[in-house]
């Protein structure tokens, strides 16, 4: 076995991969050499204070902002700022701190919208999508899977709070990505609801790659394989839930401040 | 979903087929078949022009490009025609400036779609001033100041139809009218239309489910270059005429009106903007001089009581429908004609008088009477006609307000809110 068929194995195992990324807006520096490899079927918690450049880290992933220099790695091929369509298409879907649905449509439309590209029926003027067997057995599969079969014909922007959420979080997996990028998906949320949240974030994600920015510690503790750490820009730490509550430097960087 | 559900669409199109076969044995005589054929190229253009807005979120202000091309280059070929140049029947032009206004959709879309919202407006707007200002520079396709003439007979008779008499002009109009409402609803049904709702909504969002807003403005601006020039066509059959004023300005401003009165949320609402607005224009205007000031305070009401237009106002009324509550609302709605019409008799007196100048001794008809438009009189008459209707219109709102506030409870509980 040579060095190099290895390397191709492990390489494999890597969803995706964040080589030395540095993003700046102006003269500040936001993302600071971020290097992080995560494999393939792992749920990835990204912790750390306000302004650490979470949000930012995840804009540079799914392409919303084109980074500054570094490289990222989907699978082992170079998404490094592709449009944000591209890399979808590539297998990566995002969700938004902000929930970011369409507003106008049905709970049921708006999973719709999100299955028609992954099934081939792109700009298709000449499919009644009424008709599209694969596009509505996807889409009640999904609209099941967040439980929402009962608000399926609501319009997304009446729904309350928590149900927007859930749905953020359906459109998201409903374009058949395996790599799945969660901002803050229990953010503003009561206790009964966020832990109904992390049962959905389980049952959705299971068997595909997650990473998750997340202010919730019982969330990230009870969902991540591991977690990495991001203080100004930079990774300090990256390990299981056990390695990072022993960390000392996680502990005066962040946790000892934030946990009560 | 079921075959059901096609064969339900199914009769309510034939139905539509047939009431346009019988429209013209209800209203026979020359004005009205004009009219009726000018109705159905609005009806066309105004659904293509809300391929745009409604549906796409494009605001544009050069719509009538598309048409005016469409029809510029049909007059050219139906002059080829004449000419024995080429062969192409006169029944199938539509498709040839069909063609035209999706290839300048095409060319002129890829540059304007890269942008939405206030920037598309504005580059649209670009786009129609430097096409008008073509249209005065390039002789020889728009031919200048005079435009393209042309002879919608020149396909000579087939199948005994000349297209000499306009009733056989207003049959091929309703004809390709019908196959634009049927191909403009039917993309709405597909992922394409679909998507360009979605994009519409939220483009951003878009993007993260796999889609290019760029590319869906582009080809929604593409269908609907297709279908404006299909109209632009039937105007060149109707009219054979096409002069610059066709894809000038007011023409692109002409469907934006008819898109809003209608009601640009929903599919219907620029058909009933388009008829409504044709209608105005050609039966106003034989009775007031003044029919553009009635028009453009016409929109103003509609943009500011009804901003989703005159469909809107049936979808409003459509729980209250479904639940029989509508004859709890009626009485007070009476109320509010009764004095809204005070109102606008007095309004409408008051307008017409000033447009005559008002010197002694003028008479003036109004609502059939002859009045002396010089007598204080008549003005105390027709300025305190209008005042007290204000007063007991606004008297009267409040009672429709009421009698809403009263159905609200009812509408929540049987859930059709």
């Amino acid at each position: 076995m040579s060095a190099a068929t290895t390397n191709a194995a492990e390489k494999a195992l890597v969803s995706l991969s964040l080589k030395d990324v540095h993003k700046s807006f102006g003269r500040t520096e936001i993302i600071n050499g971020v290097s992080l490899d995560i494999a393939d079927g792992e749920r990835h918690a990204v912790i750390g204070p306000n302004g650490a450049g979470k949000s930012t880290l995840f804009n540079l992933v799914s392409g919303r902002f084109p980074v500054s220099s570094g490289r990222i790695e989907l699978r082992g091929e170079d998404i490094t700022n592709l449009e944000p369509h591209v890399i979808n298409r590539k297998g990566l879907s995002r969700s938004f701190q902000i929930t970011n649905i369409f507003p106008r449509m049905t709970v049921y439309e708006n999973v719709r919208c999100a299955v028609l590209w992954s099934l081939g029926y792109k700009y298709s003027f000449w499919h009644r999508v009424g008709g599209l067997r694969d596009a509505a057995q996807r889409t009640e599969e999904i609209v099941e899977l967040i439980g929402m079969q009962e608000r399926r014909e609501r319009l997304a922007g009446v729904l309350t709070y928590a149900e927007q959420r859930a749905l953020e979080i359906g459109v998201t997996i409903a374009t058949g990505a395996d790599v799945i990028l969660l901002d803050e998906p229990t953010a503003g949320m009561s206790h009964s609801e966020t832990d109904e949240a992390v049962e959905l974030i389980r049952k959705v994600t299971a068997g595909k790659t997650l990473i998750m920015v997340e202010h919730d510690m019982g969330v990230v503790f009870n969902l991540a394989d591991r977690i990495s750490v991001l203080v100004y820009g930079e990774v300090i730490a990256t390990g299981t839930p056990a390695q990072i509550r022993g960390n000392k430097a996680v502990q005066e960087a962040y946790l000892g401040t934030e946990q009560d | 979903m079921t075959p059901v559900f096609h064969k339900t669409r199914l009769i309510f199109w034939s139905v539509v087929a047939i009431f346009f076969v019988m429209l013209p044995f209800g209203f026979s005589g020359g004005f009205a078949l004009s009219m009726l054929s000018q109705m159905g190229i609005a009806i066309i253009f105004a659904l293509s022009y809300n391929m745009l807005l409604g549906q796409t979120g494009l605001l544009s202000f050069g719509h009538a490009v598309y048409f005016g091309l469409g029809a510029f280059m049909t007059a050219h070929v139906i002059n080829w025609v004449g000419e024995d140049r080429i062969w192409w029947p006169i029944t199938f032009m539509p498709l040839v400036g069909g063609l035209t206004g999706m290839l300048f959709g095409l060319v002129l879309g890829f540059v304007t779609t890269r942008r939405a919202g206030t920037p598309f407006a504005m580059i649209s707007l670009g786009i129609a001033e430097m096409v008008a200002a073509s249209a005065l520079m390039f002789t020889t396709f728009f031919g200048g100041e005079g435009g393209i003439a042309t002879d919608r007979t020149a396909g000579g008779t087939m199948f005994g139809i000349s297209y000499g008499p306009q009733i056989q002009v207003f049959y091929l109009i309703a004809g390709w009218c019908l196959v634009g409402m049927i191909g403009m609803f039917a993309v709405t049904q597909t992922p394409l239309g679909r998507m360009a709702n979605a994009v519409r909504d939220n483009p951003e969002r878009a993007k993260f489910v796999g889609y290019n807003p760029t590319r869906v403005r582009w080809l929604m601006m593409t269908l609907a270059g297709f279908f404006a020039g299909m109209a632009g066509a039937l105007a060149t059959i109707n009219y054979e005429i096409v002069t610059a004023e066709t894809l000038g300005l007011v023409a692109s401003g002409n469907v934006v009106l008819m898109a809003f009165i209608g009601g640009i949320g929903h599919f219907w609402g620029p058909i009933v903007g388009a008829v409504f607005v044709t209608w105005l224009q050609s039966a106003l205007s034989t009775y007031t001089q003044a029919w553009l000031l009635y028009f453009g305070l016409l929109f103003l009401i509609i943009i500011l009581f009804s901003p989703g237009g005159m469909a809107n106002l049936v979808t409003l009324h459509k729980p209250a429908w479904h639940a029989r509550l509508m004859k709890r609302l009626l009485p007070s709605y009476a109320l509010a004609a009764a004095t809204g019409a005070l109102m606008l008799t007095g309004f409408v007196a008051v307008i017409e008088l000033l447009y005559s100048h008002g010197g002694s001794g003028d008479m003036v008809s109004l609502f059939g009477l002859r009045v002396d438009a010089g007598s204080a009189v008549t003005w105390v008459a027709a300025v305190g006609l209008f005042v007290v209707g204000i007063v007991l219109f606004r008297w009267a709102l409040k009672y429709v307000r009421r009698a809403w506030e009263e159905i609200t409870p009812q509408l929540q509980s049987s859930g059709v809110v």
